[in-house]
């Protein structure tokens, strides 16, 4: 007898694997091309356009739609990824909602963004059809950089430095390069493997050589690395997760969000995936989201978020929020776990209502218990694995705007550093910009003026 | 609700739409289902001499520029005119009239220019009861180069005879459509009017060529690699046929000619508009081939109820109600003054009228922090460029500054009194030409 969403315990084979299937298809899905270009048509080409402006990699907005309008969708995508070599993930993962479409101008009058997102991942997706990759190398510096972590930081950082000619290695710990793209971002997001995809196409500019299961600390020491290459980047993210002390917390079916997602992705066949009959979820930002919205579509009867203050203080934005909800995903706010309850495995998961005081959070006295087969806990990630060395800032590696950190010789950038939010499009820029800066300083007789290396789009 | 029926040169119909000479004319089965959906007239397709029928090619035939979402705005063809033997549309506009006794049916008429050609063929329409002939000088493509069409429209000495023809051969009435490829339409108008015309219509189609295949290096419409100029109607050609309309209803020379306007007319707005600068009724083929028959029901409410708000009781009462207000640029009122206005309440910070205004224009448009464009009057020249470029309707709007207001622009007092560049100091010749 098959599994169902009332099968009692944590199950795996709830759905049908056809019900799987639709599922976890595309969020979004792609626009073909006379919607991209209705869609394209709306935009204002704005002066100084304000979506730009809300763009952490400030890409030309109403450039690259322009391009889209007239037809040349390939000269789009080099618009957007001049900017952002992660231009097809961003435009998948990206909370457009919070960032460009919530500045654009339409967005302001009539409260529908031109959509940005979609055309990007349209212009993009084009380009990414195309069995070549459109920039290539300039002429060998040899000079030597090592960075450490395949996620956007890292990637982004690497191809800007092998645009320049220089001979990058990366080092990941993780089996897979793509960091979170591929570990982490919800699976309705960045379908059908894409996230590999990408990587690889990226690594088509070349003079870029991947170590995998390279975990730094555990084999790779800074100094070291600092002493072989020219340059040394960090984009190691946030590995470890932040622990909640309540009681129960050990109980079997309480499980930390991030993993769960990573096995998620990783899985090679949903319905193999177990997940508990009652879900609870503590947090409130976008693994939380991802985590419910994920236990819902697999299966669970009953999903709850629970965040212990008001909704408008989640991190997710209002438009995930109603992503969850819409999914069937019930969120209660004000409210902080005090126990987890259960016999060897978890069955109920115990809150208190809290009210905000100046100095923080403090209990009303009123309890409520929800049944639970599944913990998951979502309350953030934090540095590891961080070179003792390194300053470090409210818990990141401390870096200037040019990604410098307190060692010399040392950038880095994404999740792991301070400044920005922690989000692809943020951690592309990043990884980006310490580039530009590794180039300046180990590149003699390199101007001031950066200019990026434009190859011919036949390159490849 | 106003009377919108109307006698156009003693032609009855009881709306001014009538569907001009093309495709949606050239046969029974297309007229009757357009009288069906409540056309008041039609001209039908033009006849040729009888006598093996022209041929048309097995390619395309139309070129196309579009607007956003696909929105036809102006359409090409290298059709010509009718391909089907002369007896049986003769045939057929005897049916369709019998049938359809309260419709106009005009009958579009191409032949050679010889007297006799002409001769021949009036007995055989006016033995179909037809209301009138049209004379199609206009077609600007294929059979110009036999020496018809645009090739007779072209050559003002030409319409006059041909159209002396026809008023000596036939009691019928005779229109005379006219090429807008031409310099100045008022002469082919004033021929028209020599030789007898009872009225002219116009447009006719604009030579054009609307795109080249950048793979094949062919002008479209492309037939096996080659193309040919065609004629471009539709919402694009509008402008064009609207000046030329007005410039004939305000021409003292051909003051009292009837005119058919024709060019562009898409909704009943643009039908008003041309009955406005002196046309008699509208011919529309472009919307139509675009939306299909039923669109002329917006076009009879919709001229219905504007006449209804203004208090116009009979199509009669709007013909040529703007054309006192054209005049010549001399005549223009100099001493009235605008400045663009910004609503800041309506803008939503594109900051389009910037770019237009700073680097095309007379940088008369600040950008302020936090996106807040301001009109900066010293600079600011009234051009209205801004208005245009703007994508919010009414956001900026041209404001009158009254007299006795300074112009910040100039340092000068706003004067009541009207001058015009005729008085003007700066003008050299007293009382300046054109
Ligand atoms: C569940 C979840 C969902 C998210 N959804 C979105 C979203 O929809 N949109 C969005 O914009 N952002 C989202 N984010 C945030 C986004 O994924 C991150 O901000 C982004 O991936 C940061 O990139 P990064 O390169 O700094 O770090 P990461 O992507 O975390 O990559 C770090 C890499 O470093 C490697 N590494 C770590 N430690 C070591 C070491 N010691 N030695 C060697 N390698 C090491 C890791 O294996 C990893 O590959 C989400 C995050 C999570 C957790
Ligand atoms: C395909 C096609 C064929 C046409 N054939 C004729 C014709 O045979 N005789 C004629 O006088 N005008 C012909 N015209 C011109 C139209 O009657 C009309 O003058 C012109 O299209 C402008 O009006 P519109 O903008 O409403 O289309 C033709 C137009 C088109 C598009
Ligand atoms: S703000 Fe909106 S309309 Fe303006 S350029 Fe950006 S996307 Fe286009
Ligand atoms: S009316 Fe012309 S000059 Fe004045 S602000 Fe507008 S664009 Fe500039
Ligand atoms: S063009 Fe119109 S909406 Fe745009 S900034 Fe100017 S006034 Fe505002």
């Amino acid at each position: 007898m098959a599994n169902s969403p009332f099968t009692p315990g944590i199950a795996a084979g709830r759905l049908s694997s056809e019900a799987l299937d639709r599922n976890f298809t595309d969020l979004h899905p792609p626009l073909d091309k006379h919607e991209a270009l209705v869609a394209a048509d709306r935009c204002y080409f704005c002066h100084d356009a304000p979506c730009v402006t809300a763009c952490p990699t400030t890409i030309d907005i109403p450039l690259f739609i322009r391009q889209i309008v007239t037809g040349i969708p390939e000269a789009a995508a080099r618009t957007i990824l001049d900017q952002n070599i992660l231009g097809g993930m961003c435009a998948r993962v990206c909370p457009t909602e919070t960032l460009c479409e919530e500045a654009c101008v339409r967005e302001v009058a009539e409260g529908r963004p031109v959509e940005i997102g979609r055309l990007q991942r349209f212009a993009t997706d084009t380009m990414m059809a195309r069995d070549s990759h459109p920039y290539g190398r300039a002429e060998n510096t040899g000079k030597r950089v090592a960075v450490v972590g395949a996620g956007p930081a890292g990637l982004a950082c690497a191809h800007r430095l092998a645009m320049y000619g220089h001979e990058v290695v990366v080092f990941d710990a993780r089996p897979r390069p793509g960091g979170l793209n591929e570990y982490g971002v919800a699976s309705y997001k960045t379908v059908d493997g894409f996230a590999q995809a990408e990587v690889e196409w990226l690594l088509g500019i070349g003079g870029i050589k991947v170590e995998q299961s390279a975990r730094l600390s555990g084999g790779l020491d800074l100094d070291a690395l600092i002493r072989d290459h020219d340059a040394v980047f960090l984009g190691i993210g946030l590995a470890g997760v932040n622990a909640l002390q309540i009681e129960g917390v050990d109980l079997q079916g309480v499980d930390d969000a991030v993993e769960f997602i990573a096995d998620l992705r990783q899985a090679e066949d949903l319905s193999n995936l177990a997940i508990g009959r009652n879900v609870v979820v503590v947090g409130g930002g976008m693994t939380a989201i991802d985590v419910a919205v994920q236990s819902k579509l697999l299966g669970a009867e009953t999903v709850t978020i629970v965040y212990r203050r008001g909704r408008d203080r989640m991190s997710a934005s209002s438009y995930e929020q109603d992503l969850a909800t819409s999914k069937g995903v019930r969120i209660v706010t004000n409210a902080r776990p005090v126990r987890v309850v259960g016999d060897g495995a978890v069955q109920e998961a115990e809150f208190e209502y809290t009210r905000d005081v100046p100095n923080g959070l403090d209990s009303t006295g009123e309890t409520f218990r929800l049944a639970a087969d599944q913990v998951f806990m979502a309350i953030g990630q934090k540095l590891e694995d961080g070179p003792g060395t390194l300053q470090i800032e409210g818990g990141k590696i401390k870096v200037d705007e040019s990604g410098r950190t307190s060692l010399d010789g040392v950038w880095a950038g994404g999740d792991c550093a301070t400044g920005g939010d922690d989000l692809t499009v943020t951690a592309v820029a990043e990884g980006r910009d310490a580039a530009e800066d590794i180039h300046k300083a180990i590149h003699a007789g390199a101007g001031t003026a950066i200019e990026t290396p434009r190859q011919g789009i036949e390159s490849g | 609700m106003a009377n919108l029926a109307c006698e156009f040169v003693g032609i009855r119909s009881p709306n001014p739409f009538w569907l001009a000479s093309a495709p949606p004319t050239d046969k029974e089965y297309n007229v009757r289902r357009a009288f069906d959906a409540g056309w008041g007239g039609v001209v039908w397709k033009t006849l040729g001499e009888e006598g093996p029928p022209i041929v048309n090619v097995n390619g395309p035939r139309y070129g196309a520029v579009w607007g956003a979402d696909r929105r036809l705005l102006g359409l090409n063809n290298i059709e010509l005119i009718t391909d089907r033997p002369l007896e049986i549309n003769l045939q057929e506009i005897k049916t369709v009239k019998r049938d359809y006794p309260d419709r106009a049916v005009v009958v579009s008429l191409m032949v050679p220019c010889v007297e006799d050609a002409w001769k021949t063929i009036l007995p055989l329409v006016e033995d179909t009861g037809a209301d009138g002939i049209e004379l199609n000088f206009g077609c600007p493509h294929g059979m110009s180069e036999r020496g018809m069409g645009s090739a007779v429209g072209q050559v003002p000495d030409y319409i006059e005879m041909v159209t002396r023809w026809c008023k000596q051969n036939t009691r019928m009435p005779v229109i005379v459509k006219l090429t807008p490829n031409i310099t100045d339409i008022r002469y082919p108008a004033r021929a028209s009017k020599a030789g007898g015309a009872d009225a002219v219509s116009l447009i006719n189609t604009v030579s054009s060529i609307t795109s080249v295949n950048l793979d094949t290096y062919s002008p479209e419409p492309s037939i096996d690699g080659k193309g040919t100029h065609g004629g471009f109607c539709g919402p694009a050609v509008k402008p064009i046929a609207l000046n030329m309309v007005a410039q004939i209803a305000r021409d003292p020379e051909s003051e009292g000619l009837p005119i058919s306007g024709i060019g562009g007319v898409t909704t009943w707005r643009d039908a008003a508009e041309f009955l406005t600068l002196g046309a008699g009724n509208v011919q529309i083929c472009t919307a139509a081939m675009t939306y299909g028959f039923k669109i002329v029901q917006e076009m009879i409410s919709g001229l219905g109820d504007w006449m209804d708000e203004k208090g116009h009781a009979s199509v009669d009462d709007v013909v040529g109600r703007a054309v006192p207000n054209f005049t010549d640029w001399q005549y223009l009122n100099l001493n009235y003054v605008t400045k663009a206005r910004i609503d800041q309440d309506l803008c939503i910070g594109c900051g389009r009228c910037f770019a237009a205004c700073e680097d095309t224009s007379h940088q008369a448009i600040a950008m302020n922090p936090e996106r807040r464009f301001e009109v900066i009057d010293e600079e600011c020249v009234a051009c209205n460029l801004c208005v245009n470029v703007c994508p919010v309707e009414d956001c900026i709007t041209m404001e009158e500054l009254a007299p006795g207001a300074i112009d910040l622009r100039t340092g000068q007092d706003v004067v009541a009194d009207y001058a015009n560049w005729t008085t003007h100091p700066n003008n050299p010749g007293a009382c300046a030409a054109e």
